[in-house]
């Protein structure tokens, strides 16, 4: 535990220092807390969120880990203007010194990577203060409808809060009833002499209007769908649903660009800490040998691990960016890409090579075998879990004149059928707020298709 | 705050998040929907006869943490990541079932290790669960002597002798005290807070009940009927145990001879031969005779058989029977048998079937296998229930 003064006296001039070297961001406002308070944003995913037993799961899993000496959490910090940063109390003098570096590429990240700032506009700079009101507006539904009713809707919410469409609207308005109508108005030598024989048929005593099927076309966002077309959802329900809709939209960029944001806050605190002249001697090395630790690839005493450390990995392919291509250009990268675009586009084989980077099969009975190291494929591995918010692509494909709601999966983009025994308890989940039954198409482990259904 | 930090020097202004963990909250409500569903599994859990321990006064239900459901991809039989470091394509990791910790860290093991709890729940609170999930009807006794009276604690005064000062309570107020007093002011406890805690006179039903636990242990009884008949006992206990503060139990074994036994050993009794009930229902008159008076004790039966009576028992039985009947509040009958379904009621079945559609409080259940055992609780409890209302006894099943 250090004197949190001695740290904030070097905040200013390392805020200076980073805009001297060309990093631009919001105000940031640096707050220690206890590590207890740290454990309960790592596991909210922001400081204060809206009540739901599953947070209760993760957060015991995140107790034992802490217990067992696994996971240590130094700061967090949610973009904005201005930007929260939590540091952990515990963090000693050097520790506070390099996060504060890191925070500071993180602010620089968030202000400028396009991913984030659109998401930002559609959440406004204010996710952490919304997110507050979420939870206060469900403690209030709490204390009106009772928990059980509050439960069962931030169930079926929050089983589907990958289940957003970012490349729409935060605020998106409701779909056109009818279709266009394309014949109508052709004018041509027909219509005229119809018109000419009977004026009144003409003018439009048919209508030719069809009304539009629901929805028009596959709709990505489910949340959105219930929320809006729930047919007998009360308003507190469908504001719950809006409500966790709203953050999913906040964690989308942090999760799309993690290797990016990672790596670009793990090079800006390396660069910052090595200009930064004013930082002590003992304080300096202490804070490099922390940095050594976050951007380990493996682990000490291992000879290879089987998971990449997006800190080590974006960290890498940043000093090499900047080193070969100048600081503008690796501005211009941080600018306009994605995890997507940011691994297809920079990692090269040579880097690859040089992190002993490898594909391997993992059996389920354990049996872990090493395929190879072709780039193609790793960038394909390695990208894999991140399309589509991490989640199986579903969307809602139609719902019937009786209300039935049909939910499809895309299995042809997956590759693979749903796990049907989840699929089915979520269905419960969303019979329960559509209040009609409510089925999914996906294909079983012989590809046969296959219709889940909960009514 | 700032990054002046400048909020920081005042200890009284106590962070929200030092006083409310919302992990905390969210954790109790995951471990309540934990309770509620095991609430509702209940006689499933429980007619498993393994959780039945004597002495115990819990029972222990390993738990699975709650899933919250996403959709999920089919796990596939195997899956692919990106790993770091020294490796050539074909090495071999691990082996097959090596080590399942390494796996877990792998792409392929999104699922957190798993880790079980272990719930431990009152036997008393199964109960009460279970008589109100079932809407089981409490009973009265039919006799007992009037209400007696008892002391209980009530509440705390600021007086009292010292012998019932109470401690922890006492260090409360004190703490209490010392948080909203301004700087000036004693620092040591002072008499005001002191608490006492206080006694108050209580009504308490000082009702003795007996139930006799008759078991037949003739050589057609298997261990499995036996287990059966164990389980039943146990829960009819329990719901006796509701309503008597003090129930004695006691255990019959017969043959063609009966013995008295205690708890322990009447499990444990294997006899040879044949089945004469008489014996039985004989020994417990006497023994009604000798130490239970009917007008001081309610007295409950409860008879565990295979229903195999010898055919020359009948009358014997009957009279036997009946002589119990006129002095119990209820007797009831399980008929033990396992595997078999019987299309008639057996000599003995039919002895109590006779005895309920005459309007005395008698009744018989069969009980085929571990989750019958629930029936026959709630078919003797709504039957004794309906017996003692006067609105006629339900006949035999």
């Amino acid at each position: 535990m250090s004197d949190p003064a001695d740290w904030q006296s070097y905040v200013r001039r390392l805020e200076e220092l980073a805009v001297r070297s060309g990093l631009s961001f919001y105000p940031v406002e640096f707050e220690a807390v206890p590590d207890s308070f740290m454990m309960e944003i790592a596991v909210y995913g922001l400081p204060v969120r809206m009540p739901h037993w599953s947070f209760g799961v993760r957060y015991i899993y995140q107790l034992i880990q802490r217990h067992m000496g696994h996971s240590r959490i130094f700061e967090v910090v949610f973009p904005g203007n201005p930007g929260h940063a939590y540091l952990a109390q515990s963090n000693g003098l050097a520790e506070n010194v390099l996060v504060t570096a890191h925070v500071l590429g993180h602010a620089d990240f968030a202000r400028n990577n396009m991913m984030f700032r659109r998401c930002q506009e559609q959440v406004s700079e204010h996710i952490v203060e919304h997110a507050a009101n979420h939870a206060r507006q469900i403690q209030q539904a709490i204390e009106t409808h009772g928990m059980q009713k509050v439960e069962s809707v931030l169930d079926a919410a929050l089983a589907l809060e990958q289940h957003i469409d970012v490349d729409q609207k935060l605020r998106r308005e409701r779909y056109p009833e009818y279709l266009p109508d394309t014949k109508a108005l052709v004018d041509d030598d027909f219509r005229r002499r119809f018109a000419a024989l009977d004026p009144a048929a003409a003018a439009g005593a048919f209508d030719s209007r069809k009304r539009a099927p629901l929805p028009p076309h596959p709709e990505r966002d489910i949340l959105w769908f219930l929320a809006t077309y729930a047919p007998e959802m009360e308003s507190w329900e469908r504001d719950i649903f809006l409500a966790v809709r709203e953050e999913s939209f906040y964690f989308f960029p942090v999760f799309a660009t993690q290797i990016m944001n990672e790596g670009w806050a793990s090079y800006w605190h390396a660069r910052l800490l090595r200009e930064a002249d004013f930082v002590p001697q003992q304080a300096y090395l202490d804070a490099i040998k922390c940095h050594s630790d976050v951007v380990r690839p493996i682990a000490a005493g291992q000879q290879v691990a089987l998971a990449i450390n997006p800190y080590h990995l974006g960290f890498s392919m940043w000093e090499r960016i900047i080193e070969r291509e100048g600081l503008e250009t690796a501005r211009q990268i941080m600018r306009e890409d994605d995890d997507f675009s940011f691994v297809r586009n920079h990692l090269d084989r040579e880097l690859a090579e040089q992190l002993g980077l490898f594909r391997f099969n993992a059996r389920n009975d354990g049996h872990i075998k090493v395929l190879g190291h072709d780039l193609h494929e790793l960038q394909d591995a390695l990208l894999a879990p991140k399309y589509n918010f991490g989640a199986p692509s579903v969307s809602v494909a139609h719902v019937r004149n009786d209300g039935t709601l049909e939910l499809e999966h895309d299995h042809g983009t997956d590759g693979r059928g749903l796990d049907l025994e989840r699929g089915r308890k979520v269905l419960d989940y969303v019979q329960r707020v559509w209040r009609r039954p409510v089925l999914l198409r996906t294909i079983d482990q012989n590809g046969a298709s296959l219709e889940l259904a909960a009514s | 705050m700032s990054k002046s930090g400048d909020d920081k020097g005042d200890p009284t202004l106590a962070k929200w998040y030092d006083l409310f963990s919302r992990g905390a909250r969210d954790w109790l409500r995951h471990d309540e929907k934990v309770r509620e569903s095991v609430r509702e599994q209940l006689p499933q859990i429980i007619a498993g006869g393994d959780v039945i321990n004597e002495s115990a006064r819990t029972v222990r239900v390993p738990v699975r943490m709650l899933e919250h459901y996403h959709f999920r991809l089919r796990r596939p039989g195997e899956s692919q990541g990106v790993g770091q470091g020294e490796a050539k394509p074909g090495d071999v990791l691990a082996d097959a079932n090596a080590d399942r910790g390494a796996r877990d860290k792998g792409p392929g093991g999104q699922d957190q290790g798993e880790i079980q709890l272990l719930l431990e729940i009152k036997i008393d609170d199964i109960v009460d669960w279970l008589w109100e999930e079932m809407q089981l009807p409490n009973l009265k006794a039919r006799v007992g002597p009037a209400d007696s009276t008892d002391w209980v604690r009530e509440g705390w005064d600021r007086r009292g002798p010292r012998s019932r000062l109470d401690r922890r309570r006492s260090f409360k107020e004190f703490v209490k005290r010392r948080g909203q007093q301004q700087q000036s002011g004693p620092t040591g406890f002072t008499d005001d807070d002191l608490r006492f805690r206080q006694l108050a006179r209580r009504r308490q039903p000082a009702i003795h009940a007996v139930v006799f636990f008759m078991l037949d242990v003739s050589g057609s009884m298997s261990d499995r009927d036996r287990r059966l008949a164990k389980t039943f006992f146990f829960w009819v206990v329990q719901g006796l145990r509701r309503e008597y503060r003090s129930l004695e139990t006691v255990f019959v074994a017969h043959t063609t001879e009966a013995w008295e036994f205690t708890e322990p050993e009447f499990f444990q009794v294997t006899g040879t031969g044949g089945t004469v009930a008489s014996t039985g229902l004989n020994k417990v008159r006497e023994i009604i005779d000798a130490r239970y008076s009917p007008g001081r004790h309610n007295i409950y039966l409860f008879y565990a058989s295979d229903g195999d009576n010898s055919v020359g028992d009948h009358a014997e039985s009957q009279t036997a029977l009946a002589d119990i009947v006129q002095k119990a509040c209820y007797s009831g009958y399980v008929e033990v048998a396992s595997g078999l379904s019987r299309q008639l009621a057996t000599e003995t079945g039919r002895l109590f079937g006779e005895l309920a559609s005459q309007g005395q409080p008698a009744g018989s259940y069969v009980i085929n296998d571990f989750n019958d055992v629930w029936g026959a609780v709630r078919h003797f409890f709504t039957a004794e229930h309906a017996a003692q209302s006067g609105a006629g006894p339900e006949g035999s099943q």
